[in-house]
């Protein structure tokens, strides 16, 4: 069976083409973070901090990282605040319009931002919220409410429905049956949501861009400096954020997988 | 196993927060959005009307339909390319490879999108410049050098970083589904490599591939970056114009205007995938 091997390595070095294409843009960029030239080519120049220096002196960039956290922490305590009551009725409750209700829960990420950008923008400044940090929180906040909803959910599905239960049957009342048997059972997955939803705040531009006025988030401040020449400020600026982003991601996934290695009681 | 009836306090305290944040800022926007595509503009501030005006105006202009047939044809063409580029790669991810290195595999594919899709668009323009690396390495080859940056080529490799990673997602979780018996079967009736892929394992992951192109679709169809930055901007996108009229002047209810023609065409084409995607199992 020569050509079978043939075809399992021609399509072993297209897998690694693949995935060259998705990591290449990523490895570029940092690696030009620290390249002394302006215009980024091949052969590299000499190794410099230059454009981390000019990033971390610049006070822009601290206003924008103080924007971004502040709002990636708010929105991600209250999406992920949202997507527990969420996943708690789905997993509990069985009522009328359930479907229309799970439909409305989980439909904002297939709408593309650009479209929820105008749109909020527009009710935004109808009811005299536009331009603020906040607007970007409450707006973040709808976008990532649902990631927060899945990852629970997740968790939930893997609690005995009996464990509940058990502790009414043990007199414990609603909410203490809550306290103490729901919530630290699904609390990898709070935790999980919480990282998930901060990292996709992180990162969200557009609507960030759109509802923002004046207040600037890191990627609306990329967004700004791409406008104008080739500035490799954006790539010190962008491996920041990958930092970020996949440290976040990272604790998210251990806590996830932790999850799974957890007894299902 | 529930112990009181539906409508309790308690139930409610779950059930309303979503209900109360998703209509107040997810549904009310899209509403007052689809109500402002009929509002006026006087004097640079808009008034609340009921006017057919803006539509009228959108859709008798040259302009908004070649931004239109560009913008489908584009998210048309990154749809193909994407489906075709990555099912090699899912295939091998699904038939090939262990159950962990898949995993990992997977992992990996996801990390792209918590990087800034921004960042990732500025690299692919220093990638793609006249100057660039892509023309360096081809360079070396003998070949170009090539302009990539402000054509449709640009715009598209745009939409691969943007799409390709989640397309591969869906396509081998999917196959990886397939029941293994049936590709056995396959091989036992004496059919090849290809007619197995051709007649059992597309069929049987259809819904898959089908979801990973409709994905690829919807966010081709809704980016504003690539097209903007890779591909020059010219002509527009749908997406480029809705910046452009929202972002300078007043001219928000034409932006609506644009931005519903484009929910009701991506709600035409998903509700047609799907239920193409699910209608009769392949016999």
């Amino acid at each position: 069976m020569r050509r079978d091997r043939l075809v399992t390595w021609l399509l072993r070095i297209y897998l690694a083409l693949i995935f060259l294409f998705v990591f290449v843009p990523i490895a570029t960029s940092m690696v030009f973070s620290f390249n002394s030239d302006r215009f980024p080519s091949l052969p590299l120049g000499g190794f410099t901090w230059h454009w981390y220096d000019m990033v971390y002196k610049d006070p822009d960039t601290w206003e924008a990282i103080r924007t971004s956290l502040l709002v990636a922490l708010t929105s991600s305590v209250l999406a992920t605040f949202i997507g527990f009551c969420t996943a708690y009725t789905d997993f509990r409750y069985r009522f009328r319009f359930k479907g229309a209700y799970l439909a409305l829960a989980l439909l904002p990420p297939t709408i593309p931002l650009i479209i929820l950008a105008l749109a909020m923008l527009a009710w935004f400044s109808k009811i005299g919220i536009s331009g603020r940090v906040g607007s970007i929180i409450v707006a973040h906040t709808v976008l990532c409410a649902p990631f927060a909803m899945a990852v629970i959910r997740l968790r939930l599905q893997q609690m005995d429905r009996d464990l509940e239960s058990a502790a009414w049957n043990l007199g414990a009342n609603e909410l203490a049956a809550m306290r103490h048997v729901v919530i630290p059972f699904t609390l990898p997955s709070i935790i999980s949501a919480l990282c998930l939803t901060m990292a996709v705040s992180f990162d969200e531009f557009m609507i960030a861009w759109f509802v923002s006025g004046l207040n600037k988030t890191v990627p609306v401040m990329i967004l700004e400096i791409l406008q104008g020449n080739v500035d490799p400020r954006i790539n010190a600026i962008g491996s920041f954020v990958f930092a970020v982003t996949v440290t976040l991601v990272v604790v998210a996934q251990l806590l996830f997988s932790a999850k799974t290695t957890t007894t299902r009681s | 196993m529930k112990p009181r009836h539906n409508m309790d306090i308690y139930a409610l305290t779950w059930r309303l927060p979503v209900l109360v944040w998703q209509t107040l800022f997810f549904i009310a926007p899209l509403v007052f959005m689809i109500a402002m595509s009929f509002f006026l503009v006087k004097n640079y501030r808009m008034v609340e009307a009921f006017e057919l005006v803006n539509w009228m105006k959108m859709f008798s202009r040259d302009y908004f339909w070649d931004s239109y047939v560009l913008s489908l044809g584009l998210a048309a063409l990154a749809t193909i390319c994407a489906t075709a580029l990555a099912f090699p790669a899912s295939y091998a991810l699904a038939f090939m490879v262990s159950d962990n290195i898949r995993r990992w595999a997977i992992f990996f594919l996801i990390i792209p999108y918590f990087t800034s899709y921004l960042v990732r668009i500025f690299s692919w323009y220093v990638l793609l410049a006249e100057a660039g690396i892509a023309n360096g390495v081809l360079g070396y080859l003998g070949l170009g050098p090539f302009t990539m940056l402000n054509t449709a080529f640009a715009t598209i490799v745009g939409y691969m970083a943007l799409t390709l990673p989640l397309v591969v997602i869906l396509q081998t979780l999917s196959m990886a589904n397939i029941d293994r018996s049936l590709i056995e079967a396959a091989h036992n009736l004496g059919a090849g490599r290809l007619r197995t892929i051709v007649s059992v394992v597309v069929p049987a992951g259809k819904v898959g591939l089908i979801v990973g192109a409709l994905f690829c679709f919807i966010l081709s169809f809704g980016d504003f970056v690539s097209p903007y930055y890779l591909g020059g901007s010219k002509p527009p996108t749908l997406t480029i114009l809705i910046t452009d009229t929202t972002k300078s002047g007043q001219q928000w209810p034409r932006a609506a205007v644009v931005a519903v023609t484009m929910m009701a065409t991506l709600m035409v084409i998903a509700y047609s995938a799907i239920r193409y995607a699910y209608n009769r199992r392949q016999p």
